[in-house]
């Protein structure tokens, strides 16, 4: 595609994002040593003060390592991508996510503040949703994207919740600050459980499983990156950094060991019964993450210690494969495990790639495969509930060494078959990712020294205790050992059978996805449902329900706060406050249940002036003018208005509305015991005692109302001025801008 | 909407002067006696208005010569302005900034007071009166 | 004293409720008059009653004399009187305009935003 587009990797844009990830990469690498030698580093700046929420950055083993991943993978999927996407009309589209997410990433493992680290969580989420979603113009992209944001997202929420309730438990919101364990915390089930949903949902562990092989809609450079090597390990990440805090308890053993287990074991069944070889390997990161999860639960210093090196091992050898897969698309034009065979000539440096990476994958000897299996198995023969850790373990490496069996030896071996496009080898940076990736696995495997730096400061920041590591190839026959010559018998006996094996499961369909738009078609319907049934686009019934809710509120506040009302007395009244007091509620009144509509105006007016009259009576003059004058121009607009509008009642009957009548008497009544009960609590004056005794000595004004106006509340009344302009400049738009046709 | 009557129409041109006079007293002694921007705006609008019912609406514009949507957004960028000034002084936006011209400490006399909340008061009187207007007269000549 | 303002203020929004729950829009429109009145009459109370006291401070002193009204509230009001008829006039205006283009007064006639579903 490179060669077509004829721009040099993608262009500037594939340049920038190639070197962008390199540099940083090289930047971490240089706190290797630092890191290996037990320090953790911390940066920090406040962000948001008022919220305790800090941008800091906390590197130890655990997120220099991911760090390491995220950048060292991501400079080589970025050249990956320049090669298979460069023409692509929108790969500097597909460029931005690719960095977004890299950085929400970053941010996600780098984060000490966990509010922080949430927001870095949901830019993952969304940059995951618009890389699944890529290809926008196909129907399958779009529900699947969708589909993932939504689990994940709503898994997202769940840890927010869990994130604030550990905030308020650990009484922080800083990894580096919290300090011991939550376990005999009472909010801690409701903390693991809101946790747990977050991470099994990114991590996509069953039952949320169904999302992460629906993923691979996306390109395959995003599915070698986010949903493999990098995005999916952020529940692994979580549960990871989250160990020396929710660690330790019995619940926390069994659910991350039984989820684990079952869905490494069921992804690996999965995983067989496919044919296309990209769906193989997306069930087989599955069984990856069940592993991982099922060994952090297990939580033994071994079991910490076997994750952290099967987390770099899988990386390494995942990313490696998927993006082979690509290679081997792009250079026959399919991905049917039934038509690839006998590569071999045609793809050479490619089956190098495959065949080390898969060897990985597999746990040969001696790649760095075979040490991650070897140190699993260790674990989980020391380990607690160990027929079910070693049976899962088990039964996931021997379907995965099939798995490896299909994706890497069969296309490549036997009789070249027929391929849609006459296979080619690709281009040579779209075989530097996998053949850089596959390389390092031999590397470690013969070196495993060289890994120790990562692994051991990332297992002594899960377990937050000091460890020393040592790995190593091989050392003696023991149990472990054996384990592992039976799972490859297991294993190549499987792959000999693997066809009819997938013919058999063929009628294993789980209903997950299915049931997943069963789902969203229920929300869907009962939204609808719902909106028939309470928005009927009456006016009327919107009125009535809010002001029936604002009459159950205030009365349902009324019968609990047991009001203890004295009842005035009325002696104090003098004929002036009795005249106005008749005045209004006539005038009131009249207005409710007059048919002509001049009847109300002057009604109104009524009212109006026995407002004004009151505002005198208890000293307003400047309010009782304001009233007045805004009486006399309401009735000038009401007058001009109705010369073109109907009367209130031509052909109507005016009906007495009993249900309206209750509800407005009702809320009547309480705004009366409202108001009662607040003109008889305590008033607090000092607001108005400090503007009696500022306005004259310091505002120069001897007209407090004015002052308070003008001067000590000036910038509410600019507020309000502007809220009069505007007002006046609507009402000027409705009737010159538009067009006053009857429609 | 145009009344015919000769005794209004007579009666207007000397009450709308009257009360234009009664709408900036009304402004000016605000700030110690009741008043203010509001009401003077009010006041003021309601002048004209008398003369647009005698004399129609027309008549009522050009004898206001401006638009009165410009008088109110002009009446709004002189509050605005009114509270920014307070920067030049060093003070948080809005807050009052006093200047007595020839005082006479003797007789007790502080001197001729100017200051930004006398202007950002005219602000308050120009935007009610031109709202106020837009709003009436715009839905008059629709009528 | 102070039975007198909430029983009038109960009277004016019970009217005030009624009118607004009518089909009628111009009803509706003087419920918003009524009902705005009796929300700056409820301010104006919760402030506290003090007869015939206006906040001024006399010429030459520096304090207002004891036992006036309570300026705040007075303030608060007063602007809402002028926003409150910025409100009404705009409504009127929207009515009027409705009128105009819909042809009817009735809000349940309304309906160019939500059609009446067909079933």
């Amino acid at each position: 595609m490179a060669e077509s587009s004829g721009r040099t990797l993608g262009g500037p844009a594939g340049w920038i994002s190639i070197l962008i990830p390199a540099g940083l990469f090289l930047w971490f690498a240089q706190f290797i040593p630092a890191v290996a030698a037990g320090e953790v580093l911390l940066w920090r700046f406040n962000w948001v003060p008022s919220l305790g929420v800090s941008v800091g950055m906390l590197l130890d083993g655990l997120s220099l390592t991911f760090a390491l991943l995220i950048t060292g993978i991501g400079a080589l999927v970025t050249l990956y991508s320049a090669s298979y996407l460069g023409g692509h009309t929108h790969y500097t589209r597909f460029v931005c996510y690719l960095l977004a997410f890299m950085a929400g990433m970053l941010g996600l493992v780098l984060s000490d503040n966990l509010l922080a680290l949430f927001v870095f969580w949901e830019i993952t989420t969304i940059s995951s949703y618009l890389l699944i979603g890529f290809n926008a113009d196909e129907e399958k992209s779009r529900r699947n994207a969708l589909q993932a944001l939504l689990v994940t997202g709503t898994g997202g929420l769940a840890f927010l919740a869990g994130i604030v309730l550990i905030g308020t438990a650990a009484g922080t919101f800083e990894l580096s600050e919290i300090e011991g364990s939550l376990v005999d915390h009472a909010l801690y089930l409701p903390i693991f459980w809101l946790v747990i949903l977050g991470a099994f949902t990114k991590s996509a562990q069953v039952p949320f499983h169904f999302w992460l092989p629906n993923a691979m809609a996306a390109p395959t450079p995003v599915s070698a990156y986010l949903h493999s090597a990098t995005m999916v390990k952020g529940g692994v990440y979580l549960l990871a950094r989250m160990n020396p805090t929710l660690g330790g308890s019995d619940i926390w053993f069994w659910t991350l060991v039984i989820f684990g287990g079952v869905t490494a074991v069921f992804a690996s069944l999965l995983a067989i019964r496919q044919t296309d070889i990209k769906q193989v390997l997306a069930y087989t990161t599955l069984m990856a993450l069940g592993t991982l999860v099922m060994f952090i639960g297990v939580g033994t210093e071994a079991a910490i210690l076997g994750a952290m090196t099967f987390l770099l091992v899988h990386s390494l050898y995942k990313a490696a494969l998927f993006l082979m897969i690509g290679v081997v698309d792009h250079g026959t034009g399919t991905r049917e495990a039934t038509v690839l065979r006998g590569l071999w000539r045609k793809m050479p440096v490619t089956m190098v790639a495959a065949m080390l990476a898969a060897a990985s994958m597999a746990g040969l000897p001696p790649l760095f495969g075979f040490i991650g299996k070897e140190f699993l198995y260790k674990a989980s023969l020391e380990g607690p509930a160990l027929f079910w850790v070693t049976g899962c373990a088990f039964a996931a490496s021997a379907l995965m060494f099939a798995c490896a069996g299909v994706v890497a030896w069969r296309p490549f071996t036997g009789k070249l078959a027929k391929t849609p496009v006459e296979a080619h080898e690709g281009p040579v940076a779209m075989l530097a990712g996998p053949l850089l990736l596959a390389a390092l696995g031999l590397g470690l495997g013969l070196a495993p020294n060289y890994a120790e730096p990562l692994v051991g400061p990332a297992t002594t920041a899960v377990l937050g205790a000091p460890y020393a590591v040592d790995l190593y190839l091989f050392k003696e026959v023991n149990v472990a050992f054996i384990l592992s010559l039976l799972t490859f018998a297991a294993g190549l006996a499987l792959y000999a059978w693997h066809v009819r094996l997938r013919t058999a499961l063929a009628h294993f369909k789980p209903r997950f996805d299915p049931g997943w738009d069963g789902l969203m078609g229920a929300v869907a319907a009962g939204s609808k449902g719902l909106t028939r049934t309470i928005q009927t686009g009456q006016l009327r019934r919107y009125i009535f329900v809010t002001f029936a809710s604002l009459a159950v509120v205030v009365g349902y506040a009324i019968w609990r706060g047991g009001l203890a009302l004295e009842i005035p007395e009325m002696q104090e009244l003098r004929a002036k406050h009795w005249s106005v007091l008749i005045f209004i509620m006539a005038g009131a009144l009249l207005t409710a249940f007059t048919n002509s509509r001049m009847t109300a105006v002057a009604a109104l007016g009524v009212v109006g002036v026995g407002v004004a009259l009151i505002f005198i009576m208890f000293g307003a003059p400047d309010v009782a003018i304001t009233q007045l004058l805004v009486e006399v121009l309401q009735v000038v607009l009401v007058a001009v208005a109705m010369l073109k509008l109907p009367q209130l009642n031509t052909e109507r009957v005016n009906r007495l509305r009993a249900w309206d009548l209750a509800l407005s008497i009702a809320i009547g009544a309480m705004i009366t015991v409202v108001l009662l009960a607040v003109m008889q609590a305590p008033l607090d004056l000092r607001l108005t005692e400090f503007f009696e005794a500022t306005s004259a000595p310091i505002a120069f004004g001897r007209n407090i109302v004015n002052v308070i106006l003008v001067d000590f509340r000036a910038l509410d009344t600019f507020g309000e001025i502007a809220v009069v302009v505007i007002a006046a400049l609507g009402a000027f738009a409705l009737l010159r801008g538009t067009k006053g046709e009857r429609s | 909407m145009t009344t015919t009557s000769l005794i209004v129409r007579a009666a207007t041109r000397i009450l709308v002067g009257l009360l234009l006079v009664f709408s900036f007293y009304m402004l000016l002694r605000g700030h110690n006696e009741p008043g203010g921007g509001f009401i003077g705006g009010l006041v003021g609008a309601t002048g004209f208005i008398l003369y647009a019912i005698a004399h129609g609406c027309r008549a009522a514009r050009e004898a206001l010569r401006v638009e009165p949507q410009s008088i109110a957004m002009v009446g709004l960028g002189i509050a605005l302005l009114a509270g920014v000034m307070a920067y030049l002084f060093g003070d948080a936006p809005f807050t009052g900034q006093w200047l007595f011209l020839w005082p006479d400490p003797a007789a007790g006399d502080k001197g001729v007071p100017l200051s930004n909340i006398l202007i950002f008061d005219v602000g308050v009187y120009l935007v009610v009166l031109g709202s106020v207007l837009t709003l009436v007269l715009t839905l008059e000549e629709e009528v | 004293m102070e039975l007198f303002i909430p029983l009038m203020v109960g009277a004016m929004v019970a009217a005030a409720v009624y009118l607004m729950l009518a089909r009628n829009v111009l009803r509706f429109l003087f419920g918003l008059i009524l009902i705005s009145n009796a929300a700056n009459l409820v301010i104006f109370a919760s402030g506290g009653l003090t007869p015939e006291a206006p906040p001024l401070v006399a010429l030459g002193e520096t304090l207002p004399p004891e036992g006036v009204a309570n300026a705040l509230p007075q303030a608060l009001v007063l602007t809402a009187i002028v926003i409150g008829f910025g409100l009404f006039a705009f409504a009127l205006v929207l009515v009027y305009r409705g009128y105009q283009n819909l042809g009817t007064l009735y809000s349940d006639e309304m309906r160019l935003a939500e059609p009446e579903e067909h079933k």
